[in-house]
C-alpha cells in the first residue's frame, strides 16, 4: 500500500461519493494517479464496497439487531474457519468476528422482529454441531457506528461571520 | 435608565446624549465593518458562510474532558497571575520544540485571555501618547483600534497581492518617522493567508534593528502553514529581545471559545504586561488553562490531522476560485483565501453584498481589513468540503451571471 492509496482511502472513508477529480485537487496530485489508485484498491479488494451508513431507527419498518456470543469447538485442521463460514453465509448475519476471551465468535444478526432473530438462533445457529452455547443480546439503540455519530449533537454553533 | 438629574442636564444643554459622557478616544473608534456585515448575514437563512474566522472543528474531546475533570476535582480558584506554572512550562517547551524559540517560563511567559488580550497588553505596555505603531495591512481588525485606544497613532503599511501580501523592507522603511516605535506583524496572515519565510524576514529584521523598533508578532496562525514550516520572527538572529511573541490555542487546537492565549518576551516587557494583566483580569480562567495544558501534552497529533484537512480544503478553494476567474495568490498559511474580485468590476463591498443577496454565500469584503484590502474577498475555508464545493458552485454561477450582465 503506498502513501497515495492510504490518503485516498481516508478521504473515501469520510465520504464515498467524492470523485477522483475532487480527491486529486484536495491532495494536489494528478487525477489520473487517483483514478489508478482507486482502481488498484478495488482490484485488490481493499475497497470492498461503497455502502451507505443508514440510521434505521428513523425508518418506519424498523429492524431488530442482536449481537450473539457463540462458543464453538474448533475443527481439527481448519480451526474456526469452517464454522464461521457456515454462519456468515446466512444472509441475516450482518457481521462475524473471531474474538479473544470467553467466547469465540461474535455474530451480528438482523431480523424484521424479535421473533425472527430468536428463530434464527434456535433453528439455525444453535443446532450446528460445533456450537456449544450462544448468548443473545438485542441492540436497543445505536449511538455511533464506524466512527459516525448518529444523532449529531455538535452542530455548527459558530457565528456566521467573525474576524 | 436615565436618571432625572441627567435628564435635567440634557435639558440645560450640557449633554445632548449619553454618548457625550464617553471618552473621545472611544468615540473616535469606528464600528468594525465586519460587524455590519455580520448583521446583514445573520438575518438570512440557507446561507453558506465562508465568513468565519475560526476552525470548524469542535475542540477535541480529550481537551474538553480535561476541563470537565478539572471542574470535578474542584479546580475553581485563581491561578498565579501569569498562569499556572505547569502550563507556562508546557508553552515554553512547545515553542522551543516547534519554532526553536526559547523562553523562561518563570518570567518570560504570560498566559492571557486569548491572543487578543496579549495584543492589548503589549500595546498598552509600550505606547506613550503619540507613538507611531506600524501595521502592515490588510490585517486583522483589532490592531488599529487598540493602538488608538492606547493613545498611539496607527500607521498602515500597504502590502500587495503581487508580493503574496508579504511585508517588504522598502515599504516598512518608507513608513518610518522619528515617532515610529512598534511594528505589529501578523504572519501567517488573517485575512490574506500570506506568510513570511526566513529570507523574507531577514531584510525586515535589518530595518527593525536599524530603527530600534519593538515588534509585536501575532503568530496565532503559526501552526497553519502548508508546505513550509512557520518561522517565528522571534527566532530571527538578534530579534528575540525586540519581539513580543503573541500566540494562543484558538486556531491550532480549535479552542477559540476558551479564550486562551499567551505572550512571550523579554522579562522587563512581560513584567510590565503582567502588571496590567493582574489589575484587569487577574488571571486566565483555570479550567481553560487545564484544557490548554492537555492540548499541549496530548493534542499535537490531532492538531496535525486538522492542519492536513485545512490543506486539502485550501487546494480545493484556490483551484475553484481560479477556475471561476477570481485570481487568487496561493495562500500558504492560516485558513483564508483572498481572491481578487476586480475582474468583475465590482467593489469588494458590492461584490460581497450581491454574492450574499443573489447566491446566498457569505464572505467578508476585503476593504474591512484596511489598506490593500479593497478589490479582494476573504474566503475562509474552515468549513466542510461539502459546503466548500457548494459555495464554489454558487460563486461560479454568480460570477458567470455578472459576466452576462457586463
Amino acid at each position: 500500500m503506498n502513501e497515495l492509496q492510504l490518503k485516498v482511502l481516508e478521504l473515501l472513508k469520510e465520504d464515498a461519493r467524492r470523485d477522483a477529480e475532487l480527491i486529486a485537487t484536495m491532495l494536489d496530485v494528478p487525477a489520473e494517479d487517483v483514478k489508478q489508485a482507486i482502481t488498484d484498491l478495488e482490484k485488490d479488494h481493499i475497497i470492498v464496497k461503497y455502502a451507505t451508513v443508514v440510521n434505521w431507527s428513523k425508518v418506519d419498518d424498523e429492524k431488530v439487531t442482536a449481537l450473539i456470543e457463540v462458543q464453538i469447538t474448533p475443527e481439527r485442521g481448519r480451526g474456526f474457519e469452517g464454522i464461521a463460514e457456515r454462519i456468515y453465509l446466512y444472509p441475516e448475519v450482518k457481521s462475524v468476528y473471531l474474538m479473544s476471551g470467553a467466547y469465540d465468535l461474535l455474530v451480528e444478526v438482523e431480523g424484521k422482529n424479535l421473533k425472527e432473530v430468536a428463530s434464527f438462533v434456535s433453528n439455525k445457529l444453535s443446532p450446528i454441531d460445533a456450537v456449544l452455547s450462544t448468548k443473545t443480546f438485542f441492540i436497543l439503540k445505536k449511538y455511533k457506528q464506524d466512527g459516525i455519530i448518529f444523532e449529531e449533537h455538535e452542530g455548527d454553533h459558530r457565528l456566521m461571520v467573525s474576524p | 435608565m436615565i436618571k432625572d438629574e441627567q435628564k435635567e442636564s440634557f435639558a440645560s444643554g450640557q449633554r445632548q446624549s449619553m454618548a457625550d459622557y464617553l471618552s473621545p478616544l472611544v468615540r473616535g473608534i469606528k464600528p468594525s465593518g465586519i460587524r455590519r456585515f455580520f448583521d446583514l448575514v445573520s438575518s438570512r437563512k440557507d446561507v453558506i458562510t465562508l465568513g468565519v474566522g475560526e476552525p470548524d472543528f469542535v475542540t477535541p474531546w480529550h481537551v474538553r474532558e480535561a476541563a470537565v475533570y478539572s471542574l470535578e476535582t474542584g479546580k475553581t480558584q485563581y491561578t498565579s497571575n501569569a498562569g499556572m506554572p505547569e502550563l507556562r512550562g508546557a508553552i515554553g517547551q512547545y515553542l522551543n520544540d516547534q519554532f526553536a524559540v526559547e523562553y523562561n517560563p518563570a518570567d518570560e511567559i504570560v498566559v492571557t485571555v486569548g491572543g487578543s488580550e496579549a495584543i492589548d497588553l503589549a500595546l498598552r505596555a509600550l505606547i506613550a501618547p503619540g507613538d507611531e505603531i506600524m501595521i502592515p495591512e490588510p490585517c486583522y481588525i483589532s490592531y488599529s483600534p487598540i493602538t488608538a485606544l492606547s493613545g498611539g497613532k496607527p500607521v498602515g503599511i500597504e502590502t500587495y497581492a503581487r508580493d503574496g501580501f508579504k511585508l517588504k523592507a522598502d515599504s516598512l522603511q518608507a513608513a518610518i518617522t522619528p515617532r515610529s516605535k512598534v511594528l505589529i506583524l501578523c504572519y501567517p496572515s488573517n485575512p490574506t493567508g500570506g506568510i513570511m519565510t526566513y529570507e523574507d524576514w531577514l531584510p525586515i529584521a535589518k530595518v527593525v534593528e536599524e530603527n530600534d523598533l519593538i515588534v509585536i508578532s501575532d503568530e496565532i496562525y503559526a501552526e497553519l502553514t502548508y508546505g513550509t514550516r512557520h518561522v517565528s520572527f522571534a527566532a530571527m538572529p538578534g530579534m528575540k529581545d525586540r519581539t513580543i511573541l503573541v500566540s494562543g490555542f484558538s486556531k491550532a487546537f480549535a479552542m477559540t471559545g476558551w479564550r486562551m492565549g499567551y505572550a512571550c518576551g523579554h522579562s522587563d516587557l512581560i513584567a510590565a504586561m503582567l502588571k496590567i494583566h493582574q489589575y484587569t483580569v487577574m488571571c486566565a480562567p483555570i479550567m481553560a488553562q487545564y484544557a490548554a495544558l492537555e492540548a499541549l501534552q496530548h493534542g499535537l497529533e490531532e492538531k496535525d490531522r486538522m492542519v492536513e484537512a485545512y490543506n486539502q480544503r485550501r487546494r480545493l478553494v484556490v483551484k475553484g476560485l481560479c477556475d471561476i476567474g477570481l485570481t487568487c495568490h496561493e495562500p500558504q498559511g492560516a485558513f483564508y483565501a483572498f481572491p481578487s474580485v476586480v475582474s468583475t468590476g465590482l467593489s469588494s463591498e458590492r461584490f460581497a453584498q450581491r454574492l450574499l443577496d443573489e447566491a446566498n454565500v457569505a464572505a467578508v469584503p476585503g476593504d474591512v481589513f484596511g489598506l490593500g484590502g479593497e478589490g479582494h474577498l476573504r474566503c475562509s475555508y474552515a468549513t466542510s468540503v461539502t459546503n466548500l464545493t457548494e459555495a464554489l458552485d454558487r460563486i461560479g454561477q454568480f460570477v458567470y451571471k455578472l459576466k452576462q450582465e457586463g
